[in-house]
């Protein structure tokens, strides 16, 4: 048997998956939870304690959307007496200045802003709704609260074309931290990725201006990117390796070791009503599952990068090759790179849907009842 | 820090602590070259100015004033 090799550091609780953007990538599963299994605000409390208890540090509230939890102000305050520090991952529409405000001496440390765009339009089509001008106010109001602030550009295909205005916007906020994050393809980002992967030439561009811009506003902004490794060499060490450093939970209780675990067949996920954090984290099979490198099959069991990425990704293996105890297919040594590379060919090609045309047949998310 | 933890031990736990917004950097020059009488007060000094430099870079702390 495994042991847990360390506690975790953060606590992902997806407080809800309701959420009134439909983002044509949003990292809920395609199968959304309803209001009405919804954890309460004295689980959601025990829940904060037993993740100080276990080690952890910080709370990202996320969703769907978090704000559209009603307890959300006493939420902040359970995990802030917890000892937790609180990022909240929010697209802003349901704020105003009383709610910020609200938040902010209930104890918020971190608020991270979700933008689609630079360009109200854009942002229109990716997330099906009316969202940018909101958007725009929040940041205003941000300037005079106390409370740390990331922007959040999620890049693809369609919005590359788009960066220096996104880095202007940043610059002109109070943010000291951005990210640009390209798409990743898992759920909704996996249905419509053939319309958000970039091209090669897109993703060199975009890796040229982020060096750049890290360069000119060291000290001032700390901007951080992800590439999409479809493009990459080697695999991401995602999550920082299977149950080593994040758990995350689904707003109806079910604890995770990723955003995406629930597509692996066979794993059995406990719930936070029936087990502490600590059970979950140190004995369920579901955490053990791809601890250490019992799992592993070759290249990787004998690979020097295996203490680096894990293996990778176990979802895109899934995903990809079939099978989530396989080597991540975007890795180069992998059997199965040539699906891969058959993806990045198609993606390539002159025929392939290319950033100027209009409105390609998008796959909405939908807001659960 | 969001998505980040700073490790922190021996000095650096001293200093981070007293960037509460009350210390100036002074004061917690004044404080370490006290509890680590023994090193030389101006290797200390530029220690806890680089030290503060690298998190102001990393964007974790402001200064005020």
């Amino acid at each position: 048997m495994t042991l847990a090799p360390t506690n975790p550091l953060a606590l992902i609780a997806e407080l809800t998956h309701r959420c009134p953007l439909h983002c044509v990538y949003c990292s809920n599963p395609l199968e959304l939870e309803s209001r009405s299994g919804e954890l309460d605000t004295l689980t959601w409390s025990r829940v904060f304690r037993e993740a100080a208890e276990l080690g952890v540090l910080q709370a990202d509230f996320t969703g769907g959307e978090p704000l559209a939890r009603a307890d959300i102000l006493d939420l902040v305050r359970a995990a802030r007496a917890a000892g937790l520090y609180i990022n909240l991952i929010t697209s802003g529409l349901p704020l105003d200045e009383a709610k910020l405000d609200a938040l902010v001496a209930a104890g918020l440390d971190h608020l991270q802003l979700s933008f689609q765009s630079a360009r109200e339009e854009t942002a229109a089509e990716i997330s099906n709704t009316k969202s940018h001008a909101q958007k725009l106010r929040v940041l205003e109001w941000l300037k005079s609260r106390r409370v740390a602030v990331t922007l959040n550009f999620v890049i693809h295909r369609r919005n590359l074309n788009q960066l220096a205005e996104m880095l202007a916007l940043a610059e002109s906020s109070s943010a000291t931290r951005v990210e640009f994050a390209h798409v990743q393809y898992y759920g909704w980002g996996f249905a419509n990725r053939e319309q958000l992967l970039p091209t090669r030439e897109q993703l060199a561009n975009s890796i040229d201006f982020f060096k750049r811009a890290q360069e000119r506003l060291s000290g001032k902004i700390r901007i951080e990117y992800v590439v999409p490794d479809y493009y990459a060499k080697y695999p991401k060490p995602c999550m920082g390796g299977w149950g080593r450093k994040l758990m995350l939970i689904t707003p109806l209780g079910e604890a995770l070791p990723c955003h995406a675990a629930r597509v692996i067949p066979g794993l059995q996920f406990e719930n936070v009503k029936d087990r502490s954090l600590r059970e979950i984290w140190e004995a369920s099979d579901s955490f053990q599952k791809f601890r250490g490198q019992a799992w592993m099959q070759e290249p990787c069991k004998s690979c020097d990068r295996r203490e680096l990425d894990f293996g990778g990704c176990r979802c895109q293996a899934l995903l990809l090759a079939g099978d989530a105890s396989a080597t991540d297919p975007v890795c180069s040594l992998a059997p199965t790179r040539a699906k891969v590379d058959a993806i990045l060919e198609a993606a390539n090609q002159p025929s392939a849907p290319a950033a100027s045309l209009t409105s390609p047949a998008w796959l909405y998310r939908p807001n659960p009842t | 820090m969001p998505e980040r933890a700073l490790r922190l031990n021996g000095p650096s736990l001293e200093i981070v602590e007293r960037c509460d917004g009350k210390h100036t950097v002074q004061q917690i020059i004044t404080d370490l070259q006290q509890l680590y009488s023994k090193a030389e007060p101006k290797k200390v000094e530029s220690d806890i100015l680089d030290y503060l430099a690298r998190l102001r870079d990393q964007r974790a702390l402001d200064f005020d004033g």
